[in-house]
């Protein structure tokens, strides 16, 4: 901006006091080293225990030990963990800024449904049978119904409940469809009930690999809509008048969460909760600055998604405990605490 | 047409009459008739419809008797009283928490009495009856759960909507984890009880729901002048004479009731709660929860969805709660498709 914003303007962007935002930096950097320590945690827990050395000798001194395999496999399924948490997070949040509605998942705007019956086609009909076969559909299914979301819920003027009405309709459709598939077809369902409850346990370089380049432009892209979601936040006419380009900023967000969630629910099943009850978590102690719950929720939601892994590792030992059902038993819980703890005009 | 027409009698009662919305409920009621007859008529052993009204009036033939009183007419029944219960749940529940995505598909209620059912099926291979017992108490405890989960000085409906959303999630879980653990022929009777089928529903699933029916139907219907002010908030309704609290506990409770029995007759047929109410409004064209009508609904869309099933698929191959799943949802994009062009919501 060429011109020198007036002195009200600045204030508003600065609204936090120094030492508010001091304190939240250095709450960043304290989730960092817990995701830190929790990755390590992930690398270490699991059917063969490993030492810290051993996972030292895995990762900087590869040789190709029985131990050192194990590190490897796990590094990559903690790598996946780490993309897909932030993917789910930072989706999470856009799309609950974008619809102004602390139920806007990407569950309920039916981007998994779309990427489940995208999946359960290509294994059916088209005989796919590798997961990086099927990534690929994944992604065009959430893509698709991501896109048809937007159309239907009304590319000029979505209202939050047109958007979740559409997500609803579209997901309801597909699910029906999705059960007659695995209804008429026996090994459809043998694999499909793995695939829907969402497990971490597809990692690998080549899943990762294929899935790394939607996630990236998907980072970069959810994280510079912090300021223009910011600006819709306070009611599309202050936005408007604030100079935001109202339609372009929801297009680009619903860009950003069909791009992440279709990659994340590719790479693992739909994880459902995650996304919803991290922002709602992150939230309760930024505000409602985007700015900061963006990269709050990047860095907080691979840590719930991480630690549940590493739990459902640790309780179904040897065996373990697919992560997208602990994430929902963990996170039912808190998140209907949370949603307690609020006031009602909170909500 | 006047819309609304007011009835005085001598006495110096008044009812006020929506013209319309009576108008409605008699053209449904016809087609979930019409579509019970047309159904009881369809199958392998085809019968015109002539002939079933003939033998349901109890006049004809023997071989024609048995298939249409033993048989036919039990899973129409049972269709025609889900489908009612569930568009009345789902009516109760979206005026309840004041949202039209508040109905129990989406609060849980259908994944709570799932979880219920799956339990008997995974855990102890149960028979029909100890799954359809499971299914009512898993409904039950999930929609006590909401309602005290949801409970802080009042139920506000944001909240029952929210609390509601994460015990779906819970008990998601809890399903998938059956899932997982059960071996393929569980798993498949699983995943057919879990889309809502009325298949082989004989009169032992009619006299429960039918006698729970008659004790909640009239019991909600004299509740809903209190359900329709609280619609105007709760501050208001106090301010009118309701007793919030009490007549959304008594209301909550039936709608958790309809919704678990009709769940355990039927298994959670998806989409009929959450479209019945939906359609019912835009038909009647009246504010309000629309009650009698979204009944109404229920119970037509829940038989013609049956006789969908079974014309377009045989009988027997595809359960109801596909067809309903897929036509709700279809139906539902439409109405927002012409709604967007007609430039309304």
């Amino acid at each position: 901006m060429l011109v020198e914003s007036p002195p009200e303007q600045r204030a508003g962007t600065a609204a936090a006091p120094p030492n508010r935002r001091a304190v939240r930096l250095l709450g960043l950097l304290v989730s960092v080293v817990i995701l830190l320590l929790v990755a390590v945690a992930s690398i270490v827990v699991g059917a063969k225990e490993l030492s810290l050395e051993q996972v030292w000798h895995g990762l900087f001194e590869e040789s190709g030990t029985y131990g050192d395999v194990v590190v490897a496999d796990r590094l990559s399924r903690t790598l996946l963990g780490l993309l897909v948490g932030a993917a789910l997070g930072l989706a999470g949040a856009v799309l609950q800024a974008l619809t102004r509605n602390p139920l806007a998942d990407p569950g309920l705007l039916g981007i998994n449904a779309g990427a489940s019956a995208a999946v359960v086609s290509a294994i059916t009909f088209l005989g796919v049978t590798s997961l990086s076969g099927y990534v690929w559909f994944a992604f065009c299914g959430a893509a698709a119904v991501g896109a048809l979301v937007w159309f239907l819920g009304g590319s000029r003027g979505a209202t939050p409940v047109r958007l979740a009405l559409a997500g609803t309709a579209i997901s309801a459709a597909l699910y029906g469809y999705l059960q007659a598939i695995m209804i008429l077809d026996d090994a459809a369902l043998g694999r499909m009930r793995f695939w829907t409850v969402g497990s971490l346990s597809t990692g690998t370089d080549s899943t990762i690999t294929q899935v790394l380049p939607f996630l990236l432009a998907g980072f970069v892209l959810a994280l510079a809509l912090a300021r223009p979601l910011n600006a819709m936040a306070m009611g599309d006419d202050t936005a408007k008048a604030l100079g935001a380009n109202l339609n372009r900023t929801r297009a680009l967000s619903m860009l950003a969460a069909t791009v992440l969630c279709g990659a994340a629910t590719a790479a693992c099943g739909p994880i459902m909760f995650v996304g919803l009850m991290v922002p709602h978590v992150v939230r309760s102690f930024t505000g409602p600055d985007l700015r900061w719950i963006l990269p709050y929720a990047a860095i907080l939601s691979p840590v719930l998604l991480l630690g549940a892994d590493v739990l459902g590792r640790i309780v179904a030992r040897p065996a373990e405990l697919q992560v997208g059902i602990i994430t929902a038993i963990l996170g039912g819980p808190v998140f209907i605490y949370l949603v307690r703890r609020r006031r009602t005009a909170q909500l | 047409m006047k819309t609304n027409r007011a009835v005085r009698t001598p006495g110096g009662l008044s009812v006020r009459l929506d013209v319309r919305a009576l108008t409605v409920v008699v053209l449904l009621l016809l087609a979930a008739l019409t579509a019970s007859v047309v159904l009881i008529g369809t199958g392998d052993f085809p019968i015109p419809a002539a002939d079933v009204l003939r033998t349901l009036v109890g006049d004809g033939n023997a071989g024609q008797e048995f298939i249409v009183t033993e048989l036919r007419l039990p899973r129409v029944l049972v269709g025609l009283l889900v489908g009612a219960s569930l568009g009345l749940g789902g009516a109760l529940f979206q005026s309840i928490s004041r949202n039209p995505l508040g109905s129990p598909d989406v609060l849980g209620l259908g994944q709570g009495a799932t979880a219920g059912a799956l339990t008997m099926i995974v855990l102890f291979s149960g028979s029909a009856a100890q799954v359809a017992l499971g299914a009512l108490v898993g409904g039950l405890v999930t929609g006590f759960a909401i309602y005290v989960l949801a409970w802080k000085r009042g139920v506000h409906g944001y909240r029952l909507v929210l609390v509601g959303i994460g015990v779906s999630a819970i008990v998601t879980a809890v399903n998938g984890y059956l899932l997982t653990k059960s071996d393929i022929v569980d798993a498949a009777r699983a995943v057919v009880w879990m889309t809502g089928s009325l298949d082989g529903r004989d009169w032992n699933q009619v006299w429960p729901l039918l006698a729970l029916c008659a004790v909640l139907v009239p019991l909600v219907l004299v509740n809903s002048r209190g359900l329709r002010m609280m619609e105007m908030g709760d501050d208001v309704s106090y301010a009118l004479g309701v007793r919030v609290e009490r007549v959304r506990l008594l209301l909550m409770l039936s709608a958790v009731l309809l919704t678990a029995s009709a769940t355990a007759a039927a298994g959670p047929v998806g989409f009929v709660a959450l479209t019945a109410p939906q359609l019912a409004r835009r038909l009647t064209r009246s504010p309000g929860p629309n009650l009698v009508p979204a009944m109404v609904m229920g119970a037509a869309l829940l038989v013609t969805a049956d006789w969908l099933s079974q014309r377009a698929f045989g009988a027997g191959q595809l359960p109801v709660g596909v067809v309903t799943g897929v036509l709700g949802g279809v139906y539902l994009l439409w109405l927002l498709v012409t709604e967007r062009r007609a430039g309304r919501i």
